[in-house]
């Protein structure tokens, strides 16, 4: 095993880094202040980021993007990760992997300009009545005539505000299975301003300020076949397919964060002084610094390592749900501990690692809860022995 | 034209340097070794350069142990054409002094024959701004040092330079040795695509002693200290205490 990085993942690292610090950290305070960002923002990083190729760098070279392969691509995204989510989600977009599932005619309409800068995506799964029990959705698509027409409601959908439309999944029929009925699932390209679609302002929330997240309606919205994205009644087939490593992707980000916490901690630690010496030379904050770092190199670890088998072909679900996992707990746990090295100091949006404990909270729950993850390791463990 | 540009790899100007026990010098064992900002800046003008039509091809050189062969990469991932690391040391805390490098330089551009040579004005870890006025000297060339604009016009170029108290242009004949100051530009990021193309770059390795230069240091370090810490300030009550104070301590 090698697991030393290549020189050129040794300069992606160095370049995303480096951007991150010069052209996010800037607006962070005044995002993190007002929940909002502005599109003159949004188009400077943007045009920054597309001339250091860090724009949809996560897709292949010939549609545009960077062709990095999977564990550099998750450097990357550990590098991105540090700042406010909505900063670099809007301004160094990664478009989502579903789009390269789409035909020619669906690629020139959706992908490419996601990657050109012109638009943004947006998936919509989640329901009111439908979070982690996905198949247990209400929304539906009906055939009528040659057409379908969508009914019913998204919510939680992330940046459907700024994105130019939405690929929909809906309930289009059921089918026997040997463990009872269960919905089939067709995916849908849909565009705003596409009558009897609607987008609302979502909930405001703890984690990630600026990115908003939309209430998204459907009554009566008529498209035709053209907008069906992979086949018909194959929806988590197509996702399953194509949205990839996005648990990975969870993983990399919380990395991210949780070194720039704790690049805070240790920094602290060595300089402030109390009872006469610096306070990492007290053990009670010496042996958290010891088991963070300890902790951050073992969910890295998980992480890049899953990352590796995913291009060659061997990576699990177990492998994929243990990296999202540890990241994610590992992130709480460096968050909250580099706040308790700080004292009162670590409150006070002065520093960021009130906004980086906030936003830990959401990464336990969204792309598959910390239950889901572990639901999925043990059925890859019990599975095999029929249980 | 044929910029030639020399790049050092020091200690990265993030990482708090720590003196070594015997007092030598600082401790450069696992730590981040970055490109020297001054280098980064001459390697940004000789792109510009190049891409304003006045330049065609730009070579970058390093001199010290082989692992520069990495800031090498950074300076071909932003835009240099081909490289030359020669490699003098082999521990990296031998450094090379500036007459050894300016030798060694003055060998290179006698093989390579650039119209310029565009150096930073000194590497952050040791400050001793002389390798470009060395290698000037050694080649015969015009010098302009410090520069914060250049422009090259036919057989001369216009450097702007910082000085105390304000800016001097001078117009040095081509050939010629340009060091840059900080406010020259602002490097660019080694592009993704720049560094995936970086690899198949030209990178030719070479020795000191292919150049035949003495590196025998000339300079003997007797003593690296830490800075003295900083003594702990008072509040003062007035404006009448703060004068007095001052006058305490010889300030007024």
């Amino acid at each position: 095993m090698d697991f030393a990085l290549t020189e050129e993942q040794e300069m992606i690292v160095a370049t995303t880094r480096a951007f991150v610090e010069r052209e996010l950290y800037p607006y962070e305070a005044e995002v993190e202040r007002t929940g909002r960002l502005d599109m003159d923002v949004i188009r400077d990083i943007q045009r920054k980021a597309m001339e250091a190729g860090l724009y949809a760098a996560n897709m292949p070279e010939e549609v545009g993007g960077a062709g990095l392969d999977t564990l550099t691509w998750l450097l990357y995204e550990k590098g991105l990760g540090r700042a406010n989510y909505a900063l670099h989600w809007t301004g160094v977009a990664r478009p989502s992997n579903i789009l390269l599932a789409g035909t020619d005619e669906q690629k020139e309409k959706y992908l490419y300009p996601c990657i050109r800068g012109e638009t943004w995506d947006c998936l919509a799964m989640t329901e009111p009545g439908a979070g982690s029990d996905l198949r247990g959705m209400q929304a539906t698509a009906k055939r009528d005539g040659g057409d379908w027409v969508l009914n019913g409601t998204k919510h939680f959908i992330s940046h459907a505000d700024i994105a130019g439309f939405a690929i929909v999944f809906m309930a289009t029929g059921e089918e026997d299975t040997p463990r009872g009925k269960k919905k089939l699932i067709t995916a849908f390209f849909v565009d705003k301003g596409t009558p009897g679609f609607s987008v609302r302002e979502g909930y405001r929330n703890v984690s990630h300020r600026g990115y908003t997240n939309s209430v998204l309606e459907f009554d009566n919205c008529r498209l035709p076949d053209s907008q069906v994205l992979g086949e018909v009644h194959k929806g988590f087939d197509v996702a399953n397919q194509w949205l990839g490593a996005t648990r990975l992707q969870v993983a990399a980000t919380c990395l991210g964060r949780a070194e720039r916490a704790f690049d805070h901690a240790l920094a602290y630690a060595a300089e402030r002084r109390q009872f006469g010496q610096q306070i990492g030379k007290f053990q009670g904050v010496s042996f958290k610094l010891a088991d963070m770092a300890m902790e951050m190199k073992a969910a890295g670890l998980l992480t890049w390592e899953a990352g590796w088998k995913f291009d060659r072909g061997t990576v699990t679900e177990a492998d994929m749900s243990m990296a999202k996992l540890k990241a994610t707990e590992v992130l709480a746990h460096v968050a909250d501990e580099a706040i308790q090295i700080h004292g009162g100091m670590g409150l006070m949006d002065e520093l960021p690692l009130e906004r980086i404990w906030r936003d830990a909270r959401v990464e336990r729950i969204w792309e598959g809860t910390s239950e889901i993850q572990r639901h999925i390791i043990s059925r890859d463990l019990l599975r095999p022995l029929g249980a | 034209m044929k910029v030639l540009v020399p790049v050092k790899r020091v200690i990265d100007y993030n990482v708090k340097v720590r003196v070594k026990a015997d007092g030598s010098g600082v401790d450069l064992a696992n730590v981040k070794m970055s490109m020297n900002p001054f280098d980064e800046i001459a390697v940004e003008e000789a792109i510009r350069l190049k891409e304003a039509g006045k330049a065609d091809e730009i070579v970058v050189v390093s001199i010290g142990v082989k692992q520069a062969q990495e800031t090498l990469r950074t300076a071909l991932a932003m835009g240099a054409d081909r490289a030359i690391l020669v490699v003098a040391a082999d521990d990296v805390h031998q450094d090379i002094e500036p007459l050894a490098v300016a030798k060694i330089l003055a060998k290179v551009v006698e093989e390579e024959q650039p119209g310029l040579v565009l150096a930073g004005k000194q590497a952050i870890d040791n400050d001793m701004n002389a390798t470009g006025q060395m290698l000037s000297a050694l080649l015969g060339w015009s010098q302009a040092t410090f520069a914060s604009k250049i422009d090259i016009e036919g057989d001369h170029a216009l450097v702007t330079r910082e000085v105390d108290g304000g800016l001097q242009t001078i117009k040095v004949k081509m050939p010629a040795v340009v060091t840059v100051d900080l406010r020259l530009n602002e490097p660019r990021y080694a592009s993704l695509p720049n560094i995936m193309k970086a690899k198949k770059k030209p990178l030719d390795e070479k020795t000191a002693a292919d150049y035949g230069v003495d590196l025998t240091p000339r300079l003997e370090v007797v003593k690296t200290d830490e800075p003295p810490a900083r003594a702990a300030g008072i509040i003062v009550g007035s404006v009448d205490e703060l004068v007095e104070k001052l006058k305490e301590a010889g300030a007024v």
